[in-house]
């Protein structure tokens, strides 16, 4: 089984996120990337199918050299090569152009990409892969076992849980649950030797378009102080919801 | 021409955010001055659309539609929005919705912005406000393309009534090629989805113990809310996974949220950062949670929480 997990280079989560050039631009100072943590439950469970199935294990990027100490991660963590396409893309729809051009030459089984990414939370990546391929697509998966060349995967809905079985090749959206947190790969001293030696190519991008394009950033309004309310007056508390803020 | 809607239901009523959409499709509809069109899939009586501005609802009623498929329903309503040449598409934050959009954009060739906050700036070329590095932040970004779909943040423009008179007409099936199956779906049943609910009511770390539980859900059962959790709270098996809430875990965007004894850690605050009122009750007045928080009680959970069950009981019944 050949997989493909798709990775995203994103600002580690207690980022202070700033924007400089007139807030047209994410300030990268003092900002340490990491894998997204939703890549990361997903590349967690591919070295697993890697272990257990003789799965073939590929990480790809597609952005500019920077991200390339994140797909040696991926390799330290167990990958067992790794892809960067040479291009800053504009938004989502271009990242799944570049992807699918890569997956139509390797035809992969199984490909795995974060449901969605911290920094532009757009959440297309995966489907729109999936649609450009013509494969099946399951996202916000939250648990995937295959076998025969059928896949059998669960997908969090609002309120609930749905399984789903499907033939492969298939996308995944991945999310928490797809692996135990305690699961997740500190990479070894072996393991991060190993992956200097791992094959980490540069790709040169194909043609694409982005559909949209972003013109500005801005950071939510400055919060007012919080109202304390002493704990033995908690009638206040449900007056002040009630009447000043009318939630209850 | 026109504005097309996905409307969501479940059990056979609308979700709450149907109308939140009718109520956001309206608006720009009178800007642009087209129709607003509503696809609802299996849903007999489809007439509340109309009470929020709806002026025309299709509906498809078809048995292969019973279970959801986010392949099946996309083709479905790529097909609507071709015959009908719609240039926009407005869709909901849900799962299934979130599902959707992406392969309804390929399908179409459309320019599509996930977690939307309000009406365009501009509607030619179309821009609008996101929200992103989860919650975060915000990006203006414009979509100049033929066909466009916004996914609206939920909850993030409200609903509005505005009766119309509608047109109802039935649209049949079109049946899309794929070999998923939808073996098993299973609902916690009777309670609040933490994505529909208007309050939602978090413990982390200092309610101790999963025996001590009861607090959370006896205040959420009082106030008719979802319950939910910090990351280590899923983590160390006290609550499910599907409570963890945050920037690793779902997003919140309710009208009041209430912490009990979650510190307020920025992965944390990132998730519920889109609840229109936050509320934390917690012993250390240095926790963080206070900065991002409306209202505060600096206590002690086990004697603030029951205390304030009890208030709310008298407050309800009054
Ligand atoms: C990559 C990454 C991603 C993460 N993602 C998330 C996420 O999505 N969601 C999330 O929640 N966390 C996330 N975290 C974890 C986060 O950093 C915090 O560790 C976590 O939110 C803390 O949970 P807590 O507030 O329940 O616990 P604590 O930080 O231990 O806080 C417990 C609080 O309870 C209070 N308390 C104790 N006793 C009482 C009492 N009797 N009455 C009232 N208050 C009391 C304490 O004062 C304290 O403030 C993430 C961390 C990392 C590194």
């Amino acid at each position: 089984m050949k997989i493909l997990v798709c990775i995203s280079h994103v600002p580690d989560t207690t980022s202070k996120i700033n924007f400089v050039e007139g807030d047209t631009l994410f300030d990268k100072n003092g900002v340490q990337f990491v894998i997204n943590p939703n890549d990361e439950f997903g590349l967690t469970r591919a070295v697993w199918f890697q272990q257990k199935q003789q799965a073939e294990v590929t990480v790809i990027t597609v952005g500019d050299a920077s991200c390339e100490p994140t797909l040696r991660k991926c390799l330290a963590i167990g990958a067992n090569r790794a892809f960067r396409v040479d291009l800053q893309p504009s938004d989502g729809f271009e990242v799944a152009q570049q992807l699918s051009a890569h997956c139509k030459e390797e035809n992969y089984d199984l490909i795995i990409a974060g449901r969605e990414s911290i920094d532009y939370n757009g959440a297309m990546v995966p489907g729109m892969l999936s649609a450009l391929l013509g494969y099946n697509f399951v996202t916000n998966c939250m648990a995937l076992e295959i076998a025969g060349g059928t896949a059998k995967a669960s997908r969090e809905i609002d309120g609930g849980i749905e399984t789903v079985s499907c033939e492969l090749p298939l996308v995944i959206g991945a999310q928490k649950g797809l692996v135990e947190e305690k699961d997740l790969i500190i990479p070894n001293m072996r393991g991060i030797m190993q992956a200097r030696q791992k094959s980490l190519s540069v790709l040169t991008p194909v043609e694409s378009d982005a559909k949209s394009s972003i013109s500005k950033y801005e950071k939510p309004a400055p919060k007012g102080e919080v109202k304390l309310v002493e704990p033995d007056q908690i009638d206040q508390l449900i007056d002040l919801l009630h009447y000043e803020a009318k939630v209850i | 021409m026109g504005i097309l809607i996905y409307t969501e239901s479940e059990n056979g009523k609308f979700k709450k955010s149907a109308y939140e959409l009718a109520s956001y499709g309206r608006a720009i509809a009178d800007q642009l001055g087209v129709e607003l069109i509503a696809v609802s899939f299996n849903h007999e009586d489809a007439t509340q659309l109309g009470s929020y501005g709806v002026d025309q609802v299709i509906q498809i009623n078809d048995p292969s539609l019973e279970s959801f498929t986010a392949q099946q329903y996309a083709s479905n309503l790529a097909t609507i929005a071709q015959t009908k040449e719609i240039k926009l598409i407005v869709l909901s934050s849900s799962a299934n919705a979130k599902y959707i959009a992406p392969l309804l954009a390929v399908s179409l060739s459309a320019g599509y912005a996930s977690n939307v906050v309000g009406l365009p700036e501009s509607l030619e070329p179309l821009t609008v406000k996101r929200s992103c590095f989860t919650n975060k932040a915000f990006n203006t970004c414009t979509l100049d393309n033929k066909v466009n779909i916004i996914g609206l943040s939920n909850n993030s423009y409200g609903s509005f009534e505005n009766p119309k008179e509608v047109n109802f007409s039935q649209a049949s099936a079109v049946i899309a090629e794929t070999t998923i199956k939808v073996e098993q779906v299973e609902k916690s049943s009777g309670e609040v989805s933490i994505a529909d609910a208007d309050i939602v009511v978090s413990g982390g770390r200092g309610l101790k113990g999963p025996e001590h539980w009861h607090l959370i859900e006896n205040l959420a059962t009082t106030l008719g809310a979802a319950t939910a959790c910090s990351k280590p709270v899923s983590d160390m098996g006290w609550r499910p996974h599907s409570e963890h809430v945050g920037q690793t875990g779902k997003p919140v965007a309710s009208n009041l949220y209430i912490a009990i004894g979650v510190s307020g850690a920025i992965q944390h605050l990132a998730g519920i950062n889109s609840s229109k009122v936050k509320v934390v009750i917690n012993n250390d007045p240095e926790a963080p949670f206070f900065k991002a928080a409306d209202y505060g009680v600096i206590g002690d959970a086990f004697e603030v929480v029951p205390e304030l069950i009890e208030k709310l009981k008298a407050f309800k019944s009054s």
